[in-house]
Parts: structure tokens; C-alpha cells; sequence
């Protein structure tokens, strides 16, 4: 193990690391955010938007997002629209998990059962006080390991963005290693700061859902 | 020219279609490996001895806590560097996605097992039945039931992920795709979209029934 | 209109699919009234009084409160709701709320009541169903029987015109039927107004003003407890009651 390559390229790794959770958070918040409007489309079954929004999730969910980023990146400038590498990841992350979050927060929406809703009803409870009272916080508890499973898929997604020269952790490492040949450097700082961004997040979700699931028995 | 003019000049199309099954290949090879491998590891998983099971464990997290394309790059580059063996970057794709398959199949196919109430192997055994009748009439029966849509829906994923193949320099359809608009750059310079699109919707065309029918497999075993 | 009169049903029809559910029902039920509804599975019952309640989309005839209209899927329902108590099968507490919270969401939320008096008000009616000491518990650590007390305080507490009971004791364990029936009991001697759908003949006779059986979604039989218990007009009842006793 070369030590002098780590210590002078590792701030490399920290400055393409932050770049990569910022655009996975940035992306991830607004996925949960499409995910959440597509949900409520196709949970009301409003006209038109019902179909959209299914048709879109289906879209997002059966197709890889590294096709999904070169239309985006190398597609769409050739209509006048024109994105930096930045801009591509985050869309291409949220169009990616809008899909998927959608799903998942659908599921939880479609759990609660029935004779709950008919309950709100009985009380005089409106559509709103109902969603906000009786749906969504039982919606919540049930989606809740989906959505934490699609934050992670998300977050080792983000190993994509190199493809559309977004100066990532891959491109980082891709980089050192067409220049100096350090390939096990290169690689072993890689996985340490895989290891660094998603080990704490999975611990934190796995004993978040034990506890849901301590909570819902 | 115009840009989809591009996907049809030639045999175009059907580069694209080759590039494709490369890709495909990939994928059915190791989804084929991993099924094998993975109901041995799904069987070990439910093993009472504690060690097995929690190799299968480890196994398992290091494998999901990586994102496939460090895995990819790992075994494409850190495995020729350490060994001076020469991988091709497909072999190299068929053996992460055996490795990642196998674990996720194993646990696949645990959490089936595991998913048989308890009431399903009493009434059996209250029926008269041996163990090897209890498993092939009884449970297995169920076993495989649970887990196809499971499976079909780990299929997709991994054809969707063997899309990052031609990060390790596997010429498959996004290189094909790149080929292609580079040679028709002055012809048609706006063949980018129309390529990328068309490459976009193959991978849907596949994709979207299998998921279909997934879910349609899973409505009927609940 | 006689002000007496709390709800009111006329000719009406229920369709599902092919199915007539109801067919031709009409009904008045006046302030203070208890009225027992049974007939065998499937006649009707608890479709009629999903549909007094505007949870059903109705195909004939037309359902009053008061004089007003229930309408499915009407903006005023939400308004008419809140005189209209129902209680279900299945409970129906929410499974993520104390059953403090669940008996106070809707005056609170909907009502616009002070929490003070409510909370005065919820404490009190859970004592008087045996609950006091279960206010800050959740459903799910609850027996069937408490639940189902607790989501008739939750029903009562909006204070409605009518209450709506459909099967309540018939998920319960038979041990439990009894606390909740003595609860309803108490409702009917106090003077609440009161539609019961029930399987449970001794506590029908007990708690009954009037006894309605339907049988094919239309009325057989209407007759007050002692005359419909000893006597019936029909066969059809007679017939009925009989499927509940045996000798061999």
C-alpha cells in the first residue's frame, strides 16, 4: 500500500464525496417529494394525472439510470436543453426514485384499511382532516422501511453519475487510476468512502425499522 | 438527415439490438448462476447452526452495502492489478452479478422458507405425511410460489443494472448508441436524443413486462 | 313535519351489480327510539344502515335526517355525519392514537370544541363505560370488548342525533359480548336514539322499542319486542326465531 499516494490524493475523495451526498440528498428530497405528489394522484384517482403519474412510475422503475442520465445529458441538448452534469444527476436521481418512492408511498397509503376511513367518515371528518389525521400517519409507519430501502438503493445510485463526467467518487477513482496505475490505492479509498457515506445510514434504518416493527406488534 | 432517420439507416437498428443482447447475455448468465447458488445459500441460511448463518449474513451486507459499480470496478481493475490475470470486462460483469444474484436470491429464498407458518408443516405432519412428502407436496409448492415474483422482479433489476457494463468498457448498447451518433455527426447531428430514447425504450420493453407480470404473480399467491 | 321524527326512510333501493341488496325500504325512526334491526346474513341490514349514513351510493328512494337529505358523496354530508354515530364490527379505533386522542379527534378537529370540556367530557363517558383508567392506552393494548366501549364513547361524544350500531358484538369473544351490550343497554334506557343490527335475540328483546326483521332486502316484520318475540305476525319470523333455539 502506497501511504503517500493515499495521503495526497485522499482529499480528492473528501471533495467528490460531498459532491456526491449533496447531489444524492438533493435529489433523494426531491424524489420523495415527486413521489409523494404521484401517490396522491393515483391514491384519489384524479382524471388524467392518475395516468400520468402511473404511467411515469412505470417508466422510472423499468429503466436503468445510467440510460435515463445520457438522454438527459447527451440527448436533450440537442433539443436546445442544455444541463451541467450536476443538474443531470440530480434529475436523473429524482426521476429515478419519484418512481420508486412513489410505490412505496402508494402501498402505505392503500394499507390503511377500510373501515378506518369509513370510521373518519362517520365522525365528519373531511377529505383533508381525514388524509391528515387518520391516513397519513398510519400511511407513514407503513412505508417507512420502503422508503428507507429506496434512500440507500438511491444513494448507491449515485455511483453513476461519473457516466455524465460528474466528478463523483467513481470519476475520482476511475481518474487515479488511468493516471498513476495506483489501482489498489484508488480502489480501497473508493470503498472506504462508499463504506463512510451508507454504512451509518443502513445501521440507523435497520434499528429505525426493528423499532418500527417492535411498535406495530 | 433527420435524427431518427439515423436509428433506421443501415443495419443501425440492429447493431443497436446486438449491443442490447450483450447486455442481456450478461445478465441471463448470472441470473441463471445465481439461482443455483442462491437456493444452496438460501438453504444454508436456514440452517439452525449459528456460524453458517451468520457467514451467509456477512456475506450478504458486504455485498449490499456496495453500489454494483465499485463492485465492477474492484473486480475489473483491482483483480487484473493484483493478479496479472486479464479479465474481460464481460467476464468481469458475469462474476459481480453471480456474487451480487447469489445473495440476494439466497435471501430470496430464506425469506420464503421462512414465510410458511408454522400450521402448514403441523397439518401436514398431522396428516400422516413423511418429511420428504411434507416438502415436496406441502411446502415447497408454497415456497416457490412466494418467491417467483420475487425473482422475476430481481431479474429486472439485474438487467437494468448490467447497463453500467460499458463503464468497464464492455461494448454493449450505450456504446453501440455512441458509435452510432458519432459516426452520423455531421449527418445528423440531433441523433443523440433519438438514439438514447430508442435505447431507453428497450430496456422499458423488456423490463416493464416482466414486472408486470410479477406483480400479476404475487396478487394471485396472496 | 313532526318534529319528533330523527330519521326517515322512503322506498328505498340498494343495487349491487345485479344484485338487489334493498328493495324498497321504508322507515321512521323518532327522537328517543331504540330500533332493532335482524334477519338472516346477507338480507340487508348492515347495507341499509351503511346507506342511512351516506357510506353507500343508494339507487331509489331517498333517506332524511331531519328533513335534510343524505346524500352519498355530497359536500352537506360531512355536516349531517356529525349527527349520525356509527359504530362498526371491527372497532375501528385508530390504531396509531390513544383512546383519548381517538374519542377527541372529531369534536376537536371537526366540532371546533375546546379541549378543555372535551376532555372533561371524554373522561366522564369513559368512566361510565368502565374505561377511566384506559384513556391514554392505544387500541391494540386493549381487549375487543374495551375497544368496541371505547369507539361508542368516541361515537357518542359528537353528540348525535342517532346512533348507528352495526353487529357490534360480533367479532367479540361471548364473555365480552355482555359488557358492551350492558353499555348499549344503559344508551337505550337514557333515551338515546338508536338503529341496532344484531344477532343477539335476548339483548334485541331487552333493548328494543320496536323489532324489524328483513329478510330478501325488504321488511317482513315490524313489531314492538313482546309481540314479535311470543307472537310474531309471519312464518317468516317464526321461522326465523326458531333457527336460534334447539332440541334434539
Amino acid at each position: 500500500m502506497d501511504w503517500l499516494f493515499i495521503k495526497e490524493y485522499y482529499p480528492l475523495y473528501i471533495r467528490s464525496a460531498v459532491l456526491t451526498i449533496t447531489i444524492g440528498v438533493l435529489g433523494i428530497v426531491l424524489s420523495v417529494i415527486v413521489g409523494m405528489i404521484c401517490a396522491l394522484c393515483r391514491y384519489y384517482k384524479i382524471p388524467l394525472l392518475n395516468g400520468i403519474a402511473a404511467a411515469y412510475t412505470e417508466l422510472s422503475r423499468n429503466t436503468p439510470l445510467i440510460v435515463q442520465l445520457f438522454f438527459l445529458f447527451f440527448g436533450l441538448p440537442k433539443v436546445g436543453i442544455v444541463l451541467s452534469p450536476e443538474a443531470c444527476g440530480t434529475i436523473g436521481l429524482a426521476f429515478l426514485g419519484g418512481g420508486y418512492m412513489s410505490e412505496s408511498f402508494l402501498s402505505g397509503l392503500g394499507s390503511v384499511r377500510k373501515i378506518h376511513l369509513e370510521a373518519a367518515a362517520s365522525l365528519g371528518l373531511n377529505g383533508a382532516q381525514t388524509m391528515k389525521s387518520v391516513i397519513l400517519p398510519q400511511a407513514a409507519s407503513v412505508s417507512t422501511p420502503a422508503v428507507c430501502a429506496n434512500v440507500i438503493f438511491l444513494l448507491k445510485e449515485t455511483s453513476v453519475f461519473s457516466a455524465v463526467s460528474l466528478a463523483d467518487l467513481m470519476y475520482t477513482a476511475k481518474d487515479l487510476i488511468g493516471m498513476y496505475y495506483n489501482t489498489t490505492e484508488a480502489l480501497t479509498m473508493l470503498v472506504i468512502a462508499y463504506l463512510i457515506m451508507i454504512l451509518p445510514i443502513s445501521i440507523v434504518f435497520t434499528l429505525l425499522e426493528r423499532r418500527l416493527r417492535h411498535e406495530r406488534v | 438527415m433527420k435524427g431518427y432517420e439515423v436509428l433506421f439507416t443501415g443495419n443501425n437498428f440492429l447493431r443497436l439490438l446486438s449491443g442490447l443482447w450483450v447486455t442481456l447475455r450478461i445478465s441471463l448468465i448470472s441470473i441463471g448462476i445465481s439461482l443455483v447458488l442462491g437456493v444452496l445459500l438460501g438453504a444454508a441460511m436456514t440452517v439452525r447452526n449459528k456460524a453458517v448463518k451468520a457467514v451467509c449474513k456477512v456475506y450478504l451486507e458486504v455485498v449490499r452495502i456496495m453500489p454494483q459499480l465499485v463492485w465492477l470496478f474492484i473486480v475489473f481493475f483491482g483483480i487484473t492489478r493484483s493478479t496479472g490475470i486479464n479479465l474481460s470486462g464481460e467476464t468481469a460483469a458475469i462474476i459481480v452479478f453471480t456474487i451480487w444474484g447469489t445473495a440476494e436470491t439466497g435471501d430470496l429464498v430464506r425469506g420464503a422458507f421462512v414465510s410458511i407458518p408454522a400450521h402448514q408443516y403441523e397439518s401436514g405432519l398431522a396428516l400422516g405425511l413423511g418429511k420428504a412428502q411434507l416438502y415436496f407436496y406441502v411446502i415447497l409448492p408454497q415456497t416457490v410460489r412466494r418467491l417467483t415474483p420475487n425473482i422475476i422482479n430481481l431479474s429486472t433489476r439485474m438487467i437494468k443494472t448490467t447497463a453500467l457494463v460499458s463503464l468497464i468498457g464492455v461494448t454493449e448498447v450505450l456504446k453501440v448508441g455512441k458509435q452510432i451518433i458519432d459516426a452520423n455527426r455531421y449527418d445528423a447531428p440531433d441523433a443523440a436524443i433519438w438514439v438514447y430514447a430508442a435505447i431507453f425504450f428497450m430496456y422499458f420493453i423488456i423490463c416493464f413486462p416482466l414486472s408486470v407480470f410479477s406483480k400479476k404473480l404475487a396478487d394471485r399467491s396472496k | 313535519m313532526n318534529e319528533d321524527v330523527v330519521i326517515e326512510v322512503r322506498d328505498l333501493k340498494k343495487v349491487f351489480g345485479e344484485n338487489v341488496v334493498i328493495n324498497g325500504i321504508s322507515l321512521t325512526v323518532k327522537k328517543g327510539e331504540t330500533v332493532v334491526l335482524i334477519g338472516p346474513s346477507g338480507c340487508g341490514k348492515s347495507t341499509l344502515l351503511r346507506c342511512l349514513n351516506g357510506l353507500e351510493p343508494i339507487q331509489g328512494g331517498s333517506v332524511l335526517l331531519h328533513g335534510e337529505p343524505v346524500e352519498y358523496g355530497k359536500r352537506s354530508l360531512y355536516r349531517i355525519r356529525q349527527k349520525i354515530g356509527m359504530v362498526f364490527q371491527d372497532y375501528g379505533l385508530f390504531p396509531h392514537m390513544t383512546v383519548l386522542d381517538n374519542i377527541m379527534l372529531a369534536p376537536v378537529k371537526v366540532q371546533k370544541r375546546s379541549k378543555q370540556e372535551v376532555t372533561e367530557e371524554a373522561m366522564s363517558l369513559l368512566e361510565r363505560v368502565g374505561l377511566g383508567d384506559k384513556a391514554k392506552s392505544y387500541p391494540s393494548q386493549l381487549s375487543g370488548g374495551q375497544q368496541q366501549r371505547a369507539a361508542i364513547v368516541r361515537s357518542l361524544i359528537v353528540h348525535p342525533d342517532i346512533m348507528l350500531l352495526d353487529e357490534i358484538t360480533a367479532a367479540l369473544d361471548p364473555e365480552m359480548v355482555h359488557e358492551v351490550l350492558n353499555v348499549v343497554l344503559d344508551l337505550a334506557k337514557n333515551g338515546s336514539t338508536m338503529i341496532i343490527v344484531t344477532h343477539e335475540m335476548a339483548f334485541a328483546e331487552a333493548a328494543a322499542d320496536r323489532v324489524i326483521l328483513m329478510d330478501g332486502g325488504i321488511i317482513v316484520e315490524e313489531n314492538p319486542p313482546e309481540k314479535f318475540f311470543r307472537d310474531p305476525d309471519t312464518e317468516r319470523a317464526r321461522k326465523f326465531l326458531s333457527t336460534f333455539s334447539y332440541s334434539r
